[in-house]
């Protein structure tokens, strides 16, 4: 196997309990669907494992040994994501069941007590479905009207369109996500934000492709709004973060109403609990949040750099082999300075998901379809596109099998 | 096993699709998407005496998809539109060859004879409609 940069691959792997499995008969697992979920590590599943095994127990009320056990462990991972992405106080860590779940909380939340009739809610084309339809709902209800940022033919945002969307003065609230799930674009949001912000503006980052692939500071980039899922990052799925900047959280009223989310309930009335508790209604996935601290961990031992500099690599590889098949059209940047370990492409007139059947066959598993991208599929004009997505556990041999694969599916359609 | 699925003749009803286009005097026109992939078909009926007189699919997606609604458009044709409450998941499956499709493939394949069977039911709720809650009761499920 050869050297991937500074990371050991090899060693790496092993920690992949699935990554030694067998598909489509004999063939070795090739996973090239990142962007979708990530696969989890021993130390993952064992935290979960751990937890139900040893110290299964509702957390926060219950004064018994195995509660403190249970709270201790999953207010540590509150502490983790902190710094992981550095937000000021764990007061800014939110608990939800995925990425949407968290831009829906903002939606619902802070949308409903700040957007009023005849507001405008910039968001842009490149959108994930869960960073729209949160936004055309609240639209519909509150009278205020969704715009969009469009997307040149490289893949990068028209940046010019937000100064003149901004300069209108209506624009309440800018969406957008920090790296594209298609195109694998790589979006410049220190100067979305430093825009707005000029405005007075808040602005959401929809973090879902990019923290768990670089390093992200939301000091730095002074965001106000960040979601993104554990499952992208080697954590278990269940398990969604949203970081607010704390002076917006204390003004936000509650999203989900009853139990923990409370101080004191009577009959007509409740106080609410403190920060960030006061979002968190319900038990929450206790098991998941617990795992997802071991992958933090995880992570945090290779180093986020690591990880970036790894993916470029696979994705230099990947997009040098992949111009060299005839029939392909690439879609997103060209360099990697801008662009995450995306990779979305059609071949000749194979449509994705007869291509995504043929590279089953040969073990490779890759994602076909829309991306729950639908407003950018139309921009590119197309129905759907294949896309390759790595993680750290990918090498350049596994490209060359996907490669191997694209020739198949050119036999096979005669093209 | 993408060797079985891809033969000559599905290529071939994907590349060059027979009765796809529009219908000017359809008496029934039904869409509908199949919201995994993506893929569209249209599909576009004149009933005369009860029997399907010329039927036309407009659509966009994978090779199973588009080739199916092609096979599809040819075993109807000139068939009473009642006939279309018998057929079968395995009746497309058999027409078009392809037994061994996994549960997400098999949502391709079956498709156009979903909107088919809509457009045998919205066709009659215009004119009859007890006839087409019954025709709709009756109807082999997917």
């Amino acid at each position: 196997m050869q050297k991937h940069g500074s990371l050991n691959v090899e060693k790496i792997r092993e920690d992949f309990p699935i990554l030694g499995r067998k598909v489509s008969g004999a063939k070795p697992l090739v996973y090239l669907d990142n962007a979708a979920t990530t696969q989890k590590p021993l130390s993952v599943i064992n935290a979960i494992r751990d937890y139900y095994m040893n110290y299964n127990s509702n957390i926060h009320r219950a004064v018994h040994q195995l509660a403190e056990e249970a709270t201790l462990a999953f207010e540590t991972t509150r502490e983790k994501v902190a710094k992981f992405i550095n937000a000021r106080s764990t007061e800014e860590i939110i608990f939800t069941r995925n990425a949407t779940e968290a831009i829906n909380l903002v939606a619902y939340s802070w949308g409903r007590a700040n957007v009023q009739k005849d507001d405008r809610i910039l968001i842009t084309e490149i959108e994930h479905h869960s960073n729209i339809v949160p936004w055309q709902i609240l639209s519909g209800e509150k009278g205020a009207k969704l715009e969009y940022i469009g997307v040149d033919d490289n893949g990068y945002l028209k940046m010019e369109e937000y100064r003149k969307h901004l300069d209108t003065n209506k624009v309440r609230l800018v969406s957008v996500s920090h790296m594209s799930n298609v195109l694998g674009t790589i979006v410049p949001v220190n100067d979305i934000i430093r825009m707005s912000h000029e405005k007075g503006i808040p602005v959401l980052v929809d973090g879902a492709q990019s923290v768990p692939h670089m390093k992200v500071d939301v000091q730095d980039m002074d965001c106000d709004f960040m979601a993104f899922s554990a499952h992208k990052m080697l954590g278990p799925t269940g398990v969604g973060i949203l970081y607010v900047k704390k002076e917006i959280l204390e003004k936000m009223p509650p999203f989900i109403g009853g139990g923990d989310m409370i101080k004191e309930v009577h009959k007509y009335e409740t106080r609410y609990n403190d920060l960030p508790f006061k979002f968190e209604g319900g038990t929450p996935n206790i098991a998941d949040v617990i795992g997802f601290s071991a992958a933090i961990d995880y992570l945090e031992n290779i180093g986020m750099d690591k990880v970036r500099e790894h993916e470029i690599e696979l994705t230099k590889h990947a997009i040098q082999k992949i111009s060299g098949v005839e029939g392909v059209t690439l879609y997103g940047p060209r360099s990697t300075d801008d662009r995450g370990g995306v990779v979305s492409f059609n071949i000749g007139d194979i449509h994705p998901h007869d291509l995504a059947t043929i590279m089953n066959d040969h073990g490779v598993a890759i994602r076909s379809g829309h991306h729950c991208a639908q407003v950018l599929m139309e921009r590119l004009d197309v129905a759907a596109t294949s896309r390759a997505s790595f993680y750290i556990y990918n090498t350049k041999e596994e490209i060359d099998t996907f490669i191997g694969a694209l020739h198949e599916a050119r036999r096979l359609f005669k093209i | 096993m993408s060797d079985d699925i891809y033969r000559e003749i599905i290529l071939d009803h994907y590349r060059n699709p027979r009765n796809k286009g529009k219908l000017p005097e359809a008496d029934v026109s039904i869409h509908d998407s199949n919201p995994l992939c993506g893929d569209e078909i249209d599909i576009h009926l004149k009933v005369d005496g009860g029997e399907i007189k010329d039927i036309k699919f407009e659509g966009r997606g994978c090779a199973i998809s588009q080739a199916s609604a092609s096979m599809l458009t040819e075993m109807v044709m000139g068939k009473p539109l009642t006939s279309v409450k018998d057929l079968s998941k395995d009746d497309i499956l058999g027409n078009i060859g392809l037994t061994s499709l996994g549960p997400a493939r098999i949502k391709c394949a079956l498709l156009s004879l979903k909107v088919l069977k809509l457009g045998m039911v919205r066709y009659y709720a215009d004119r009859d409609p007890d006839s087409a809650k019954k025709l709709q009761d009756e109807s082999k499920g997917l």
